[in-house]
C-alpha cells in the first residue's frame, strides 16, 4: 500500500488501506501487551522494553515503505519491525530465546532485525541507528532505485552528537534518509525537557531540510508526513525530518518499578491522560473508522480477535522452539570454541 | 562494620566523599533516580549544582569530566553500562588518559568513571562487555574491579580522592551480594591484591565478577584435597605483581578467571606477568578461565554455556594438579 492515488469511502482501496493500518497496530497492541503479561507471570530473558501507545507513529510510517526499504530501530523496537512486516512469531520466538527467533536466539528483544524485509534491527546503543540508517541512505542513493532508509529514534537520542552529525552528511549528499524522532517527552527515568535545549525540529531545520512536527497518536497524520518524506526520497531530494509527538504508556522497561524502588518521574495522571480513549492511538483510529463507516463494531471484534489469535499462535510457536545452538555463538564470530 | 550490599557501599562511599570535600561534582544518565541504585540520594543531599542529570551525551560527559577535573573539580562520571564507554570513548583516550603526559604535567586529572559490567543476565551483546581489558591498554588510567562490598567501599573512596583518572567497575552480577562494610573512614589502597582464602596447591587470581564462582570452586576443590589460593586482584591498573607471583611460588600452579573475552585479557597479562617473573615456580602450564572470543549472546542456555563457572575452574585447576601434567 506503499503510494497509489486513493478516493477516499466506506468501500475500496483506501477504505482497505484503513483497516490495514488498524490491523497492524492491534497487532503490535496485542503482542506487547502479552509480552508485559508474560514478563508479569512468568519473567522473559533480559530487558523489555515496550512501544504500547506509540503504535501511530510506527505504523505511519513503516506502510508508506516498500520491503526493500531501509529501517533502523531503537531499543523499543518491537512496533517498528511489526509494522515494517516482520512476522509476531520469529519476534516471539527471539524474545523467548529460541534458535526458532528470527536472530537465532542470539540478540533477544533488543536487537530484532529482518534484512529481508529491510529490518536492519533494533539497537541496544541508544543512537546507534541513526548512523548505520544514513550509510543504508548512501547505499540507496548509490543503488538509484529510489529506495528510502528510515531512522526512528528517540527525543533522548536526539542529545547525542551523532544525530547532528548524520543531519548533516544526509543533507550535504542529499541522501535519502528520513529521521523520524519519536518524542515520548522521556528519556529512560528523566523527563527529556530537562536535558534538552531548544526544539529538536530547529535542529533538523537548522541542516536544510523539511521538517513536519504531527500528531504522532494519529495515524493519518504520520502517514502523510511519512509519504511526503517517502517521495521525495524517491525523487532523488534529500533527507526529511518528522516527529511524531507521542507517549510511551507502559514504564522504560516491565521491572522499572524494581529499579525505581519508589522513585518516580511522572505521575499517574498524566499516564491516564495518554490512555484516554481520544488519546490513545488505537482506540482513536478505532473511533474514527466506525464514525466514518468503514470499520463497526462487528468488524472491529473480528480484527481484534484475529490479531489475538496470531499473538496466541506466535506464544506457542516460541514455547515450542528449540533453545539457542551455542555452537552458532562461534561460527557467528569466526572463532574455534577453546577445548 | 555493617553488613551491607555491593551497590550499597558503592552509594555510602560516594555520599562520603561527596560530603568530604565541596569541590567534587556528580554527572551522568539518569543519575537523580540512580539506574543502578549506586548514586540515589544524592542529589537531595548535595543539591543539583554538584549532582547533575545530563542529556544522552557520553562523548560530551567524558569530555566535560576532563574539562571540569583540569579546571580544578574533584570529578565523578558515571557511564551506566560499561558498554557506553564506546560512545564516549574519545573524551577517554584521545584526552582523559593522555592530557597529563601531553601538557608535561601542568595538570592533574581527579576524575572517577562508574561503570557497570558484565553478563549473565540475558542482556544480550550490547550491554554485556567486560570491557576492563580495553581500559587496562590505554595507560594512564586506573582500572578497578572490585569484588566485595568492603572492597568497593574503600577503593572508591581513595579513587575519588586521589589526582588520578580511574575507572571503578560494578560487577553486574554483584549489586545485591552483600558483605561486611567498614562504617566510616575505610581506605583501601589502590595496587593491592588480597588473598581471600589460602592454599598450597594451586593459585586461582580472580578477576573482579568471577569472584563467587572462584570460591565455590574452591570449596569443590577442597572437597576432592585440592587446597586452592584465592588472590583476589581487586585492581587491574596498577597490578600487584607481587602478590600474585608469591602465591605462585608457595602453589606452583596458576588458574586465571577473568569474566573478559580470552583475547588480551587481564588473564593474559596476569599470566604473562607470571611467566615472566614466577616462571621458576611453575610446575604445570598457566590456565586462564575467560570467555571465548565472541560477543554474549542473548538466549539464557547459550549464554551459560559461554559464561565461565566454577566447573570450568575446577577442571582446570584439577588438571593442573594431576601428576603427569607437574611432571611434563
Ligand atoms: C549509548 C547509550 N546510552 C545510554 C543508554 C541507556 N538508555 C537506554 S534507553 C535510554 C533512554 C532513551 O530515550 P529515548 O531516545 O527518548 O527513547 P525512549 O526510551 O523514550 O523510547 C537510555 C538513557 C543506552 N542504551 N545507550
Amino acid at each position: 500500500m506503499a503510494s497509489e492515488a486513493v478516493t477516499k469511502g466506506q468501500a475500496g482501496p483506501w477504505a482497505d488501506e484503513q483497516i490495514e493500518l488498524l490491523e497492524r497496530m492491534l497487532l503490535i497492541r496485542h503482542a506487547e501487551a502479552r509480552l508485559a503479561q508474560t514478563a508479569k507471570d512468568v519473567g522473559l530473558p533480559g530487558g523489555v522494553h515496550l512501544s504500547i501507545g506509540q503504535e501511530a507513529s510506527a505504523v505511519g510510517v513503516c506502510s508508506c515503505l516498500d520491503v526493500d526499504d531501509w529501517m533502523t530501530s531503537t531499543h523499543r523496537g518491537h512496533g517498528h519491525f511489526l509494522a515494517k512486516g516482520g512476522e509476531v512469531d520469529s519476534m516471539f520466538a527471539e524474545i523467548w530465546g529460541k534458535s526458532s527467533g528470527i536472530c537465532k536466539g542470539m540478540g533477544g528483544s533488543m536487537h530484532v532485525a529482518d534484512f529481508s524485509r529491510g529490518i536492519i534491527g533494533a539497537n541496544g546503543i541508544v543512537g546507534g541507528g541513526l548512523a548505520i540508517a544514513t550509510g543504508a541512505a548512501l547505499a540507496a542513493q548509490l543503488d538509484g532505485k529510489g529506495r528510502a532508509a528510515v531512522c526512528f529514534f528517540g527525543d533522548g537520542a536526539a542529545n547525542q552528537g551523532v544525530f547532528m552529525e548524520s543531519m548533516n552528511v544526509s543533507s550535504i549528499w542529499k541522501l535519502p534518509t528520513i529521521f523520524v524522532c519519536e518524542n515520548n517527552g522521556l528519556s529512560e527515568f528523566t523527563v527529556s525537557s530537562t536535558v534538552t535545549a531548544g526544539k529538536l525540529s530547529d535542529r533538523a531545520r537548522a541542516f536544510g531540510m523539511p521538517v513536519e512536527v504531527v500528531d504522532g497518536n494519529d495515524v493519518r497524520a504520520v502517514r502523510s508526513a511519512a509519504k511526503a518524506a517517502v517521495e521525495r526520497c524517491r525523487r532523488g531530494e534529500g533527507p526529511s525530518y518528522i516527529e511524531t509527538v507521542t507517549y510511551r504508556i507502559h514504564g522504560h522497561l516491565e521491572a522499572e518499578d524494581l529499579i525505581l524502588a519508589g522513585g518516580s518521574y511522572r505521575t499517574a495522571a498524566e499516564i491516564d491522560a495518554w490512555r484516554a480513549e481520544d488519546r490513545d492511538p488505537v482506540s482513536r483510529f478505532r473511533a474514527l473508522l466506525a464514525e466514518e463507516g468503514i470499520c463497526g463494531a462487528d468488524r472491529f471484534a473480528e480484527l481484534d480477535q484475529r490479531a489475538k489469535e496470531k499473538v496466541d499462535a506466535a506464544v506457542t510457536f516460541a514455547e515450542a522452539g528449540e533453545p539457542a545452538d551455542t555452537k552458532l555463538v562461534f561460527e557467528l564470530m569466526f572463532v574455534e570454541p577453546k577445548a | 562494620m555493617t553488613r551491607k550490599r555491593y551497590t550499597q557501599a558503592i552509594n555510602e562511599a560516594l555520599h562520603e566523599e561527596m560530603g568530604r570535600d565541596p569541590k567534587t561534582i556528580l554527572f551522568g544518565e539518569d543519575v537523580a533516580l540512580a539506574v543502578f541504585g549506586d548514586t540515589r540520594g544524592l542529589l537531595d543531599r548535595f543539591g543539583p549544582d554538584r549532582v547533575r542529570n545530563t542529556p544522552i551525551c557520553e562523548a560530551t560527559i567524558a569530555g566535560m569530566a576532563v574539562g571540569a577535573a583540569a579546571a580544578g573539580y574533584r570529578v565523578i562520571i558515571h557511564m551506566l553500562f560499561s558498554n557506553f564507554i564506546y560512545t564516549g570513548f574519545d573524551a577517554i583516550a584521545n584526552q582523559m588518559a593522555k592530557l597529563r603526559l601531553m601538557t608535561g604535567g601542568q595538570i592533574d586529572l581527579p576524575i572517577t568513571v562508574l561503570a557497570v559490567y558484565g553478563g549473565g543476565a540475558s542482556q544480550a551483546a550490547q550491554h554485556s562487555d567486560s570491557n576492563h581489558p580495553v581500559l587496562m591498554n590505554l595507560g594512564g588510567i586506573d582500572v578497578l574491579v572490585p569484588a566485595t562490598p568492603g572492597d568497593a567501599k574503600g577503593m572508591l573512596k581513595t579513587a575519588i580522592r586521589n589526582n588520578r583518572p580511574s575507572f571503578f567497575l560494578q560487577a553486574s552480577g554483584l549489586g545485591a551480594v552483600g558483605g561486611d562494610v567498614p562504617d566510616g573512614e575505610h581506605l583501601v589502597p589502590l595496587g593491592k591484591a588480597s588473598v581471600a582464602r589460602e592454599g598450597r596447591d594451586v593459585t586461582l587470581v580472580n578477576v573482579g565478577s568471577m569472584i563467587r564462582a572462584t570460591q565455590n570452586a574452591a570449596k569443590k576443590l577442597a572437597e576432592a584435597g585440592i587446597e586452592a589460593e584465592i588472590v583476589d586482584v581487586r585492581s587491574l591498573v596498577p597490578l600487584d605483581e607481587t602478590t600474585i607471583v608469591e602465591s605462585v611460588q608457595r602453589t606452583g600452579r596458576l588458574v586465571v578467571i577473568d569474566e573478559a573475552r580470552d583475547m588480551c585479557s587481564a588473564a593474559s597479562q596476569i599470566a604473562a606477568v607470571v611467566a615472566d617473573k614466577g616462571f621458576s615456580a611453575l610446575r604445570a602450564p598457566i590456565r586462564r578461565v575467560t570467555v571465548n572470543n565472541v560477543s554474549m549472546p542473548y538466549a539464557p542456555n547459550a549464554e551459560a554455556a559461554i559464561f565461565p563457572n566454577a566447573d570450568d575452574i575446577v577442571r582446570a585447576a584439577t588438571a593442573l594438579c594431576q601428576p603427569e601434567v607437574a611432571a611434563a
